[in-house]
C-alpha cells in the first residue's frame, strides 16, 4: 500500500474543507438551524409528540442524516469532477497508486467532513432540544457507515458526470426529494397505509429510520433491516466502482 | 544496457472509432534526450498518456526499466515525472502544498530540503506560498515542472514544454533539462519546434498519424541534413574529376554531366567561391547551377508530405 500517496490525497481534501469553511461547515450548520427554527418551533408547536419523542428531538436524526447524504455526496462527487474538469487528474493516474488507494483517500476525506459535519449538527440541535442518545455506538456506527456509503456513491457521480450540471443532477433531482419523502420530518406511520407501502421503497426511509432508533430506541423499520439495506447499498457501491476502474470508465479513455 | 522504455506493438483506437495510434514500435535508451517530433494531433501526447498510465492502450505492450506498466505499474510509474502541455494545476494550492503532494503522490518519505532545492532552481522559492492561481503562465509552467521533479523520477517526460514560454524560462528549461541529463536522467520531449530537437536532443523520433516514420540519432541526422548541396550542370559531361579537386570530395553522376559539392553551410568557409574558381580555372564549364538546402524541418516537412 501507498499509504503516503493516501495521506497527500487525503490531507489535500480536508485543507479544501478548512479553506472553504464557510461553504463546508458554517452553511450546513446555519440552513440545520433554520430547520429548526421553522420545523420545530412553528410545526412542532401544533405537533407536540410522535412515538412519545417531542417533534423538536425526533427530527433531529432525519436533519442529520438529510445533510450527512447531501454533503458526504457533493463533498466527493467535487473532490474527483474537479481534478477531471480542470485537467489535474493527469497526475493522480500517472503516480503509482491503486485504485483501493485512491478510494480509500478520497472517500476517506469526504466522509470524515461529513461525519464532522453531522456531529456540529448533533451539537447545534443540542441547543435547541434536549437531546438523548440510547445507542451512541450504533449511531456512531450508522453514522460512519451512511458517510461512507454516500461518499462513495459520490465519488461514482463524480466520475460519472460531464459537465456541472451532472454533477447536480443526482443530488438534487434524486437524494433531496428521496431525503424529504424519507421520514426526516415525520414517522412514516403518520401517512396512509398506500403511501407508508411506496415510501418503503425509499431507501433513505431506512437510513433515517435506524439512525433515530439509534437515538430514541423507536424505529419505524426493524434496526437490522436498515443496517441490512445500508450494507446492500454500500456493496452496490463498491460494485459499480469497482466496474469502472476495471474498465478505466470516463477516467482512462 | 537494454532500453529504459520499450514500446512493442502499441495501437489506441478511442471509442468515437478514431485510430489515435497504429503500431508504435520504439525504445528509448537510458540517459537519452529523445524528442519526438510532429505536427499537432499526431498522437504525440497520446502515446505519452499510454505510457504514463493515463490512457488504457488498446493493445500492446509498454514496459519501464523492465516493469510492465501495467503488472508492475507502480514501479513502472514511480520513475516517471510528467510535464504535460496543459498548464493544469489545483489554482487553489500553494506552491509548497502543491509540490509537496505529487511527492507524496508518488509515495516519497517528504524531504522540505528536496521539495527547497526543486524550488529554487526553477526560481520559484519566492513564490512558495503563493497560490497557483496567481502564479503567471511562465510560473505555473516551472510549477508543473517542479511538481514533475518532486518525486525525483529517473525518466521526465516533457510534453511540448516551451509552447508559449518567454525566451528566459526556455533557456532556464534547457539549462534544467541538460543537468538532469549529467544526473542521468531520461528524458523525452514533444515539439513541433524544430529548433528545439536540432538543439537539445540525442535522437529524434518522427511521429506523423499514428505512425513512427523515422527515428534517428541527432547527430546522423543533422550531417545527413544539415548540410547543403551544390549541383552544377555541366556544358561538357566529364569522364572522371581531376585530381586536384581531390579536396573538395565531389561526386560525379554517373552519365558525367552532373558535379555534386555537398558542404557544410554552418562553416565559415564553405569553399563554394573557391571551387568555382578553381573549375573555371581548369576550363570546367556550367551551365546551370542549384543549391539544396537540407535542413532538419525540411526534411521533418517532406517525410510528412510523403505520407500517404
Amino acid at each position: 500500500m501507498n499509504w503516503r500517496a493516501v495521506w497527500a490525497i487525503y490531507r489535500v481534501e480536508m485543507a479544501r474543507a478548512f479553506r472553504t469553511v464557510l461553504q463546508s461547515i458554517v452553511s450546513p450548520v446555519i440552513s440545520t438551524s433554520l430547520y429548526f427554527v421553522v420545523f420545530g418551533s412553528a410545526i412542532g408547536s401544533r405537533i407536540t409528540e410522535i412515538d412519545g419523542i417531542s417533534y423538536g428531538a425526533f427530527i433531529v436524526p432525519g436533519l442529520i442524516m438529510l445533510s450527512l447524504l447531501t454533503q458526504s455526496i457533493s463533498n466527493a462527487s467535487f473532490a474527483i469532477y474537479f481534478p477531471k474538469f480542470v485537467g489535474s487528474i493527469y497526475e493522480l493516474l500517472s503516480a503509482p497508486v491503486s485504485y483501493l488507494e485512491i478510494i480509500i483517500a478520497y472517500v476517506g476525506g469526504a466522509a470524515t467532513k461529513s461525519i464532522v459535519l453531522g456531529l456540529i449538527i448533533l451539537a447545534t440541535a443540542a441547543l435547541f432540544v434536549p437531546l438523548q442518545i440510547l445507542h451512541p455506538f450504533w449511531m456512531l456506527g450508522f453514522l460512519v457507515l451512511t458517510a461512507v456509503t454516500f461518499s462513495l456513491f459520490g465519488f461514482i457521480i463524480g466520475i460519472w458526470a460531464k459537465s456541472f450540471e451532472q454533477l447536480q443532477l443526482v443530488p438534487l433531482l434524486i437524494i433531496t426529494p428521496l431525503t424529504f419523502l424519507g421520514g426526516s420530518f415525520y414517522s412514516i406511520n403518520m401517512l396512509p397505509e398506500t403511501w407508508r407501502t411506496v415510501t418503503l421503497f425509499n431507501p433513505v426511509v431506512y437510513l433515517i429510520s435506524g439512525f433515530r432508533w439509534s437515538f430514541y430506541g423507536k424505529s419505524d423499520v426493524p434496526v437490522g433491516i436498515s443496517l441490512g439495506m445500508t450494507v446492500v447499498f454500500l456493496a452496490i457501491c463498491i460494485a459499480i466502482v469497482a466496474w469502472m476502474f476495471r474498465t478505466g470508465y470516463r477516467l482512462r479513455n | 544496457m537494454p532500453s529504459i522504455i520499450s514500446i512493442s506493438g502499441v495501437t489506441k483506437t478511442y471509442a468515437t472509432g478514431f485510430k489515435a495510434l497504429k503500431e508504435i514500435n520504439l525504445d528509448i535508451e537510458r540517459g537519452e534526450i529523445f524528442a519526438l517530433l510532429g505536427p499537432n494531433g499526431a498522437g504525440k501526447t497520446t502515446l505519452i498518456s499510454i505510457v504514463c498510465g493515463i490512457v488504457n492502450r488498446s493493445s500492446g505492450t509498454v514496459t519501464v526499466d523492465g516493469n510492465d506498466i501495467n503488472r508492475n505499474y507502480r514501479a513502472a510509474r514511480s520513475l516517471i515525472g510528467l510535464v504535460p502541455q496543459e498548464l493544469t494545476i489545483d489554482a487553489f494550492e500553494s506552491v509548497w502544498a502543491t509540490v509537496t503532494y505529487s511527492r507524496g503522490l508518488f509515495g516519497k518519505p517528504p524531504n522540505p530540503g528536496f521539495v527547497e532545492k526543486v524550488l529554487r532552481d526553477l526560481s520559484l522559492w519566492d513564490k512558495k506560498d503563493a497560490k497557483a492561481i496567481t502564479l503567471s503562465g511562465g510560473m505555473k509552467r516551472r510549477l508543473m515542472i517542479a511538481k514533475a521533479l518532486s518525486h525525483e523520477p529517473r525518466i521526465l517526460f516533457l510534453d511540448e514544454p516551451t509552447a508559449g514560454v518567454d525566451v528566459e524560462l526556455r533557456q532556464d528549461m534547457w539549462a534544467m533539462v541538460r543537468r538532469l541529463r549529467e544526473d542521468g536522467v531520461t528524458i523525452i520531449l514533444t515539439t513541433h519546434y524544430i529548433e528545439e530537437a536540432e538543439a537539445m536532443a540525442d535522437r529524434v523520433g518522427v511521429i506523423n498519424r499514428g505512425e513512427i516514420i523515422l527515428v534517428e540519432g541527432k547527430a546522423e541526422l543533422m550531417r545527413k541534413l544539415g548540410r547543403k548541396r551544390l549541383v552544377l550542370e555541366l556544358r561538357t559531361p566529364l569522364t572522371a574529376i581531376p585530381d586536384s579537386f581531390s579536396r573538395y570530395a565531389l561526386e560525379l553522376s554517373p552519365d558525367g554531366g552532373q558535379l555534386t559539392y555537398t558542404y557544410d553551410n554552418q562553416s565559415e568557409r564553405p569553399g563554394v567561391a573557391s571551387l568555382l574558381r578553381e573549375l573555371e580555372a581548369a576550363g570546367i564549364q556550367f551551365r546551370d547551377m542549384d543549391t539544396q538546402n537540407s535542413s532538419l524541418e525540411e526534411i521533418f516537412v517532406n517525410l510528412l508530405r510523403q505520407e500517404p
